[in-house]
């Protein structure tokens, strides 16, 4: 065989590894969420006899008053103010530590590190909520979340300032700008691509966010969408067809983003680990 | 002044509750009342059987799953940032794309496809003859099989870290290596393998404290069952507070806080240590 027909053999058995490894689990959801609750049952991967797509989907989504469509709205809410108040916060916070170096700068930095790897102590979290009063509410777990990414967003914002030349701040102050018109009206644009990695990469996370929830927002009223989903597995134990019709909602507004956005995902993802 | 809006909220959210865990560990502690009673629980702590298993079992998951991330994540991103794979894009959407998906249906997705009779993995196994196991139900298998799943979710995100350091290394290098008569093998050996370095290094952090740290895999997939055959020290904390122990869930996160500190931050070190060498 010569060099050329290897390489092409090579090159399809990956495409058949990764469709019967990779895509074959997403066909088996998708295609299960459209059968009977009998015929669900028997998990295999055939076509269905009988479509009942409309059918289960409106299921899922009257289950106990609608709480699936509450939950995307919760979810929905928690993320978008979340990564407003991450965007906020990180571009300021990545903004000085770039700019100035003091002696505690070097502190805020390892402070900064530090909560990248360390794990949140939980029950403790949960007592400071309780003593603030947002222990179960949604500004309390959007308080949380914006903790728990502050220090991944604001090393990528960080890093980029780096790219920003001093001779602008300089120029501005020179013109008479404050700090924070200095910082709203040139910086802050100049770190459109960061904040648009930010957003995306953010809201995939916080969306897809169990931990969080199952913690400091639990009960069915504040319920997000994976906290629906986690407790549909016990009561929809018998009908697979429901859950995984649950299962594709859940997907599909991360599958949105990827085909979007699939550049700024990857490089934001890979920017923040590649330079630390 | 410009720090001021994140650090308050950084300090209060995260690390003042980091900080009030060393205290609350050492109490029998109602979330309103509390009793000073020293290192009991950490005595508790590791004189369960239940509790001391979830301390193994979180190290052997850290090192199965960071370790064949590593290696296979490397492999997949050498192979697709070869210009000679025309499909690459394709393939690494495929590989990628479970990355962003929640954990939580990857979890359910595939406990029923591990089933022991009704699942597809073993069905598709009785076709070409073999008697699959039972993936979740077989307790020196179960925490292995999370760990595969593991793999599926998160190998993605380590090629595409290969991959971003990769495409990094200048081209000359293979042009003289193919000038002084190297083969493929030793593209890959000799230059691409030392020379994406940052890129491992970045890779065995992130996966490992991710291993160290994982409780919403398991415990969509396990419960911690058969028995605590899976429990991770994640997942016993969660049990712990749920059954009300507040105090001994605490002294779990401390211990989870300690094993990430003594183990992530020297291995940090030395690799960045050993990366000024090369």
């Amino acid at each position: 065989m010569s060099k050329k027909s290897i390489r092409l053999l090579v090159e399809i058995v990956a495409v058949i590894l990764a469709i019967v490894i990779f895509g074959v689990p997403f066909y088996f959801v998708l295609v299960n969420s459209f059968k009977s609750q009998s015929e669900a049952a028997d998990l295999n991967i055939s076509w269905p006899k009988e479509l009942h797509i409309i059918e289960n989907y409106k299921k899922v989504l009257d289950t106990q008053n609608g709480i699936v469509i509450r939950a995307f709205y919760n979810s929905t809410v928690i993320t978008v103010v979340s990564i407003v108040l991450l965007i906020l916060i990180c571009s300021m916070a990545g903004f000085v530590m770039q700019r100035r170096s003091s002696r505690a700068s070097s502190f805020i930095d390892f402070m900064v590190l530090a909560g990248l790897m360390i794990p949140p102590a939980i029950v403790p979290t949960i007592w400071v909520l309780q003593g603030l009063n947002l222990f179960k509410t949604l500004p309390g777990i959007i308080f949380i979340e914006a903790a728990l990414n502050f220090p991944f967003c604001t090393m990528l914002y960080r890093q980029f300032m780096a790219t920003i030349p001093k001779e602008i701040d300089e120029s501005a102050i020179i013109d008479g700008a404050s700090g924070l018109k200095l910082f709203f009206n040139i910086v802050f644009p100049l770190l459109q691509p960061v904040t648009a990695t930010i957003t995306v990469t953010s809201a995939v996370g916080i969306f897809n966010d169990f931990v969080n929830p199952l913690y400091f927002l639990p009960g069915t009223k504040n319920a997000t969408v994976q906290l629906t989903l986690y407790n549909f597995m016990g009561q929809f134990l018998t009908s697979w067809n429901l859950l995984f019709a649950d299962v594709v909602l859940i997907i599909i507004p991360p599958l949105i983003l990827f085909i979007f956005f699939n550049k700024q995902i990857v490089g934001g993802m890979t920017a923040g680990s590649l330079k630390a | 002044m410009f720090l001021l809006p994140a650090g308050i909220i950084y300090f209060i959210f995260f690390f003042l509750p980091v900080l009030m865990s060393f205290f609350f560990s050492m109490t029998h502690w109602t979330l309103v009342d509390w009793k000073f009673i020293g290192i009991q629980n950490y005595i508790d702590f590791f004189s369960d059987v239940s509790l001391s298993t979830s301390f193994k079992n979180t190290f052997v998951y850290a090192v199965v799953t960071s370790g064949s991330k590593v290696v296979l994540g490397f492999l997949l991103a050498s192979f697709l940032s070869s210009p000679q794979v025309k499909t690459r894009d394709f393939l690494r959407s495929m590989v990628f794309f479970p990355t962003l998906i929640s954990t939580v249906a990857v979890g359910i997705t595939f406990s029923t496809m591990m089933h022991p009779t009704h699942g597809l993995i073993n069905k598709a196994l009785e076709v070409v003859g073999i008697q699959g196991p039972d993936w979740l139900g077989n307790g020196k298998l179960a925490l292995f099989s999370v760990a595969l799943v593991d793999l599926w979710k998160g190998v993605g995100m380590a090629t595409v870290i290969y991959i971003a350091g990769i495409v990094s290394i200048p081209r000359q290098y293979y042009e003289a290596l193919t000038i002084d008569g190297g083969n493929s093998w030793d593209a890959l050996w000799h230059i691409t393998l030392p020379l994406c370095r940052p890129a491992m290094n970045s890779v065995i952090i992130l996966s490992f404290i991710g291993g160290l740290r994982t409780f919403d895999l398991v415990w969509t997939m396990t419960k911690g069952g058969p028995g605590f055959a899976t429990d991770l020290l994640a997942s016993v904390i969660y049990k712990q507070y749920a059954a009300g122990f507040y105090g001994l869930a605490t002294a779990g996160n401390v211990i989870l806080f300690l094993v990430v500190s003594l183990l992530a931050v020297p291995l940090y070190r030395f690799l960045m240590k050993s990366e000024v060498d090369l």
